[in-house]
């Protein structure tokens, strides 16, 4: 293809993204729209994958057999979330294994909010609350991107992770309203993950690259900046409700924005998390990485039983 | 390094009786019947379904967009197979 031709192709492609169509797999793209998207869809399976280990970490100890059941369907819906956008990434055309082999050797990133331990019972319920809060207002936008396999995806996990949300804020409310040992062990829990959970909406805009082309593809609709204020607004409220206090001696409510000022946020911890150096970075990939050896004898053996099955059908069949 | 990668499945579910089979996604599996299994469990978590095909992938024919001109423009002109290409008087009624 000339130049010229593949200039033409790629107006027609933006204007049909401007028109709302949405882009199939086999429709003709970018190649910069197919990289980006195989990009965040693969960093996105990577995170609702490796988010199963902080809460996996606490289903054998849950408090009861309702927080146990809850816990773990949780877990469960992170596992269908990051084999929904597996399979969508794929439809991209790179393989289930080079994207498993770029996360494993560290090519490909997951969100940094992962990267912290969960030291109390209390986490599952910060995490819930919090984390999936902010993954909600991270994720419903997705919802319209311009990638249909995407687009459809995400429609299925925003659907599945109301629940998720309410199960953590219920087991906060719990615990603010329990002894005065419980309700320190909540308070904890939303200190060490109040900022993580702020951070995870992205750096400030004015560090935040590709913005423009992400607004244009949908990937995006509004700026991290707008994003993390929707999420201290309607999260401020829920903590007083409970009685919590988050923990930020700058948090103001600002009557003439509508909005709560809050105070400056450690991006030198954001980054030093994302480069590697969080608390919990290396164990995180030691377990990802040992789940994946140690059940390679499991898929191997399972594929040489399928091809098993399959030669006694054919003979039967002769 | 495992010797053999696990096929793709595309899996389609009939959300209950009366509707058809939709494509829902897909998945990797060792054979159809694990398909089955790992479709139970990915996509019919809250009872999305009543019955599921899966499909190994390999095995669909798709169109090609880029021939979708010859595919379906011809079917763009034919507006007499749509009834109100047909002039009737507004005193028939039921029809
Ligand atoms: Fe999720
Ligand atoms: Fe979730």
């Amino acid at each position: 293809m000339s130049e010229e031709q593949i200039k033409n192709l790629e107006e027609q492609f933006e204007a049909r993204i401007a028109r709302d169509e949405k882009i199939e797999p086999k429709d003709w793209m970018p190649e910069k729209y197919r990289q980006t998207h195989i990009r965040q869809m693969s960093q996105h399976a990577h995170s609702e994958i490796v988010g199963m280990l902080p809460e996996g970490n606490w289903i054998t100890r849950a408090p009861s057999l309702r927080r146990k059941v809850a816990l773990l369907a949780k877990v469960q819906d992170e596992a269908g979330h990051g084999l929904y956008l597996y399979s969508a990434t794929e439809t991209l055309g790179i393989s289930r294994d080079e994207m498993y082999e770029q996360l494993h050797t560290g090519k490909a990133k997951y969100s940094s909010i992962f990267n912290y331990p969960t030291v109390t019972w209390a986490d599952m319920g910060a995490i819930g609350w919090l984390v999936d809060g902010a993954a909600i207002i991270n994720q419903v936008p997705l919802c319209n991107t311009s990638y249909g396999p995407y687009a459809r995806a995400m429609i299925r996990v925003c659907k599945e992770e109301s629940f998720h949300q309410r199960q953590g804020y219920e087991i906060m409310i719990k615990l603010a309203n329990g002894t005065p040992e419980q309700k320190e062990m909540a308070q904890d829990a939303l200190n060490r993950w109040w900022w993580p959970s702020l951070m995870m909406l992205g750096p400030t805009d004015a560090e935040s690259i590709h913005t423009e082309q992400s607004m244009k593809w949908k990937l995006k609709r509004k700026s991290n900046d707008d994003l993390r204020q929707q999420f201290i607004d309607q999260t401020v409220p829920q903590a007083d409700l409970i009685g919590l206090t988050i923990p930020d001696p700058d948090l103001k409510w600002n009557e003439e924005r509508g909005s709560y000022d809050f105070g400056e946020i450690d991006w030198d911890e954001f980054w030093q998390v994302v480069k590697g150096h969080g608390p919990m970075n290396k164990e995180r990939m030691k377990a990802r990485v040992g789940a994946w050896e140690e059940g390679e004898w499991v898929r191997d053996a399972a594929m040489a039983h399928a091809e098993k099955k399959q030669n006694r059908k054919e003979k039967e069949a002769v | 390094m495992s010797t053999k990668n696990w096929p793709l499945w595309e899996i389609f579910i009939r959300s209950k009786n009366g509707l058809e089979h939709r494509h829902s996604g897909s998945l990797h599996a060792a054979d159809a019947e694990m398909a089955l299994e790992n479709a139970r469990d990915v996509y019919t978590r809250r009872n999305e379904g009543v019955s599921i095909w899966v499909v190994e992938s390999k095995n669909i024919t798709a169109s090609n967009p880029e021939n979708n001109g010859e595919m379906f423009e011809p079917a763009q002109d034919k507006v007499y197979r749509h009834p109100t290409f047909y002039d009737l008087p507004d005193e028939v009624k039921h029809m």
